[in-house]
């Protein structure tokens, strides 16, 4: 007599770990406790790097030199997420951009928000929207999001290096 | 075969808890180290290989940060493998038979520290009948000197004698500045068990680090290096996985891969054998054929200092080293991986071309 | 020294969402030994096993071969694990095929799979990891971005990634192995599905998969009774770091150097006139025209019009993906394997329905990570 087959067992596995940022994430890390983007400028090309992890990628040599950016930059490019994740308890639709920050070489995606989906375009200039201070920790969830700054759209040259 | 020789070796310290630094941050001056102290530059090298294990450091894809440690710009012809970082260096080897390209750097990382690797280990058994048990690395090797001792191949004196060995090889040394005080094996024997029928000192202690060896092939090598160690013999081979349908009292994989790099056409001089366990070293030394005379883990060998996923890599850049340094002619370098030593490499290196 | 390699077995599964009728080990067991019996021979003629994967916390088995080692065979032989993210599968067939070339082994078998359905994948890619940028909204959301880039660069026409998402999955009608089969699929129906991460369609992402790719790769004096070797003529890898000041994350520099290595020992000098066929991994449909760029297929900023003119299609002067692609099977750790077995199959002339005819020269592409890891090969019916 066949039996029915046993086609799944489940195994639960639970690991913890205690994950290091290490020396130059630390260090960004204490700039954002105090409301600071502190980027790292890469040794051989000038580039400054943000958020910064440490190293210059093109060249593998440790970024020491500290470069306050500002908290407000342009978008390069986006996606709108109409994708409700498991993990996220945003809203959907929700605007996803890379934004190259003011005095940055290199953009980093962060959520945009208080915008139309419609409205958001390549160019549009954004700034940070914090946490109240009291909240700060060292952590990029100080930012809560971006909102658009109502600039004039920066011009594509400005960023086209950067997509 | 192509002549191809280790030229450099650089590894990080051993450290219990390396808190402060990233995998990043202890790779970098690794790899430069290690390209330094033969001249080259990362525009040198005609490619480049790592070792390293997501479910160490607990993030998938965990080897793409690293490579933010060797400046992979321009473009570079690069691969990573799910191992031990000797097996890297095995590709490594295989990449430069191919005559177009001289110069290779392999390198691996391990932090152990972020996480229980006892625990860690259980999730490479098989995931039907022995992982969820979670019996870990340390309770499987018992069951392996449990099996030995039982077999008279080995006795607890000489599991301390190892052990003791090892402390003492290690003392003072860079690579392993925490190394566990000496102590003799009366000494050894008198302490507690850990895990049945192992002792303490038996377990290598977790440590975090890194590790970068550079391999040039031809008359290249004898150009950046004034002794450069020629390898000789490479090989590696896998036994069955279920440590309940393996004697283990034998390593076969291992037997083999040493028959094949053929440790045994002359002497060895120095053998640096990954062995986290000091039950394991025994067994390595018997099946890879090493009697009296030589001289098997004069760095103190992983048991000192055991950053998985470079234990391996670093063996075989310990024994290099003693051809480096002008002590030693022929010497091996072997890793390990899997429970209970189920797979093994075995890396053989000489003075003469 | 180099030797000549040829692929002499080529094996697939039936892939699909989930394959909860096999084990891990019968998943690559199934690939593997048809493979072996293409190739005319045996486990025991097989000198070495090189195995592939993305991962190991997809299958939640860390180094799985290990546990898998008897039934790859591999107990007695050289096994090797190759990761090198979503171009693992090309890499993993380069690894192999550079054992064969440097002169190491004679037959050795490339196994890549990845069996998603045994853990959760979407956990895996969107883990929330201390310290990082604390958006997440997965891999369509990291890539989408750049495809909107591409939109702007190229002035490319709105459907073009809908026709590329229509084309594959016909496509995949004809290749009995592909995972999603949708004989009723139209422009409008892709155009109609919602719209995940403007601008990708939900029809326009590849689906997740349960499957595996086994190669036999062989050595000019191994052929035995193989008629239909396809030659290795050709191999490059490339990489590139995740993200630095300057990367262009649309037509990335490594995947241009890659292309160039592997055209310059190919001697092919006008890769759309001499490559007959290509697999290319594609897993969402805007990287099609993307792609035939910075392989120079096509000039920049004109890679949609070889999609919108139909030269891509599988009666096309350069058809792309005529398996189907990954926009129609995606077992991530054995996708880009499946691309240059599928270019093994039509240098063969064993393709079946999705035969391009008369092919002798094709292309296997894959790429992973941030567009930044690059593995192509080409191979040929003729003997280098």
């Amino acid at each position: 007599m066949a039996e029915d087959p046993i086609t799944g067992i489940v195994c639960p596995i639970r690991l913890d770990y205690t994950i290091t940022p290490g020396r130059a994430q630390t260090r960004f890390l204490r700039g954002l406790e105090s409301g600071k983007l502190l980027g790292q400028r890469c040794p051989a090309t000038g580039k400054v790097y943000m958020p910064p992890r440490g190293s210059s990628p093109t060249h593998g040599l440790p970024t020491t030199e500290e470069v306050e950016v500002a908290d407000r930059g342009t978008v390069t490019t986006f996606c709108v997420v109409n994708l409700q994740f498991a993990s996220t308890v945003r809203e959907i639709p929700y605007v996803c951009a890379q934004i190259l920050l003011d005095g940055a070489d290199i953009p980093f995606f962060f959520v945009v928000q208080e915008v139309d989906v419609n409205e958001i375009r390549m160019g549009m200039r954004v700034e940070a929207v914090w946490k109240d201070p009291s909240e700060w920790g060292p952590t990029l969830e100080n930012i809560l999001f971006f909102k658009p700054t109502g600039e004039a759209d920066a011009s594509r040259e400005s960023y086209k290096e950067h997509v | 075969m192509r002549d191809v020789a280790v030229v450099s070796f650089a590894q990080a310290p051993n450290l219990r808890s390396d808190r402060e630094r990233n995998e990043v941050e202890i790779v970098m001056p690794v790899v430069r180290e290690a390209l330094d102290s033969v001249g080259l530059e990362q525009s040198d090298i005609g490619f480049t290989v790592s070792g390293s294990c997501d479910y160490l450091t607990g993030v998938p894809f965990s080897f793409v940060m690293a490579l933010d440690a060797v400046g992979a710009w321009p473009p570079i012809e690069e691969s990573h493998v799910e191992m031990d970082g000797a097996w890297a260096l095995y590709e490594a080897w295989v990449r430069l038979q191919h005559g177009d390209i001289d110069a290779a750097l392999i390198y691996s990382f391990g932090k152990t520290s972020l996480t229980d690797l006892d625990k860690v280990m259980s999730c490479q058994l098989d995931p039907y009948t022995l992982m969820p048990l979670w019996p870990g690395a340390i309770s499987l090797a018992g069951l392996q000197a449990s099996a030995m001792l039982a077999a008279g191949t080995v006795s607890e004196a000489d599991m301390a004698a190892v052990a003791s060995h090892s402390r003492e090889a290690a003392q003072g040394t860079p690579e392993i500045p925490e190394a566990e005080g000496p102590a003799d094996v009366d000494d050894l024997l008198s302490r507690p068990r850990v895990a049945h029928p192992l002792r303490e000192h038996d377990i290598a202690p977790a440590t975090d680090g890194a590790a970068a060896i550079v391999l040039v092939a031809g008359d290249r090598a004898a150009e950046v290096c004034d002794k450069p160690a020629w390898i000789s013999g490479i090989d590696h081979r896998v036994d069955t996985h279920a440590p309940g349908n393996r004697d283990l009292t034998t390593c076969p994989s291992a037997r083999m891969a040493g028959e094949r790099a053929d440790v045994g056409r002359s002497h060895i001089e120095v053998a640096e054998v990954y062995a986290p366990f000091s039950h394991q070293e025994l067994l390595l030394a018997s099946e890879l054929g090493l009697g009296d005379g030589v001289d098997v883990n004069p760095s103190g060998g992983a048991l000192a200092g055991h950053t998985f996923m470079v234990a391996g890599l670093a063996r075989i850049g310990e024994a290099a080293r003693r051809i480096h340094d002008g002590t030693a002619t022929r010497v091996l370098g072997h890793a390990t991986a899997g429970p209970c030593l189920q797979q093994n490499l075995v890396c053989v290196m000489e003075a003469a071309r | 020294m180099s030797e000549l390699c040829a692929v002499t077995g080529v094996g697939q599964t039936h892939h699909d969402a989930e394959r909860s009728d096999l084990s891990m080990h019968g998943l690559v067991r199934e690939a593997a030994v048809r493979a072996l019996a293409d190739a005319g021979l045996e486990w025991k003629d097989i000198d070495a096993v090189v195995v592939g994967k993305a991962p190991d916390q997809f299958e939640g088995v860390m180094m799985p071969e290990l546990m898998m080692a008897d039934a790859l065979g591999a107990v007695g032989k050289p096994l090797l694990r190759v990761h090198t993210a979503g171009s693992v599968g090309g890499s993993t067939g380069l690894v192999a095929a550079k054992l064969v070339q440097g002169g190491v082994h004679k037959r050795v078998l490339v196994v890549a799979w990845e069996k998603q359905s045994e853990a959760d994948a979407s956990w895996v890619l969107m883990m929330k990891i201390p310290f990082a940028a604390p958006l997440v909204a997965g891999a369509g959301g990291y890539f989408a971005p750049y495809i909107r880039a591409y939109m702007e660069r190229s002035g490319a026409p709105k459907d073009t990634g809908i026709k590329v998402a229509v084309k594959d999955r016909l496509n995949a009608l004809k290749n009995p192995y592909a995972h999603l089969k949708m004989p009723d699929i139209t422009e409008e129906m892709v155009a109609d599905s919602l719209m995940l991460w403007d601008p990708i369609r939900y029809l326009e992402t590849c689906p997740s998969s349960d499957g595996a790719c086994a190669l036999v790769l062989t050595a000019e004096d191994a052929l035995g009774s193989c008629e239909k070797p396809a030659w290795v003529v050709s191999t490059a890898m490339r990489s590139e770091p995740t993200m630095f000041a300057g990367r262009d994350g649309v037509n990335p520099q490594a995947g241009i150097d890659c292309a160039a290595e592997l055209y310059r020992k190919g001697g092919i000098t006008d890769p759309r006139r001499d490559i007959d066929v290509a697999e290319i991994y594609v897993p969402f449909s805007w990287f099609e025209p993307m792609w035939m760029e910075n392989l120079g297929f096509a000039e920049q900023g004109e890679g949609w019009k070889m999609t919108m003119s139909g030269a891509t299609a599988l009666d096309g002067d350069m058809p792309i993906n005529a398996s189907g692609g990954v926009l129609s099977s995606n077992p991530i750790g054995a996708s880009g394997l499946l691309r240059f077995a599928e270019a093994a199959l039509q240098v063969r002339g064993m393709a079946g329905e999705h035969q391009v005819d008369g092919a002798k020269l094709a292309m296997g592409h894959a790429y992973g990570g941030g567009s930044q890891y690059f593995a192509m090969w080409l191979v040929s019916s003729d003997k280098p």
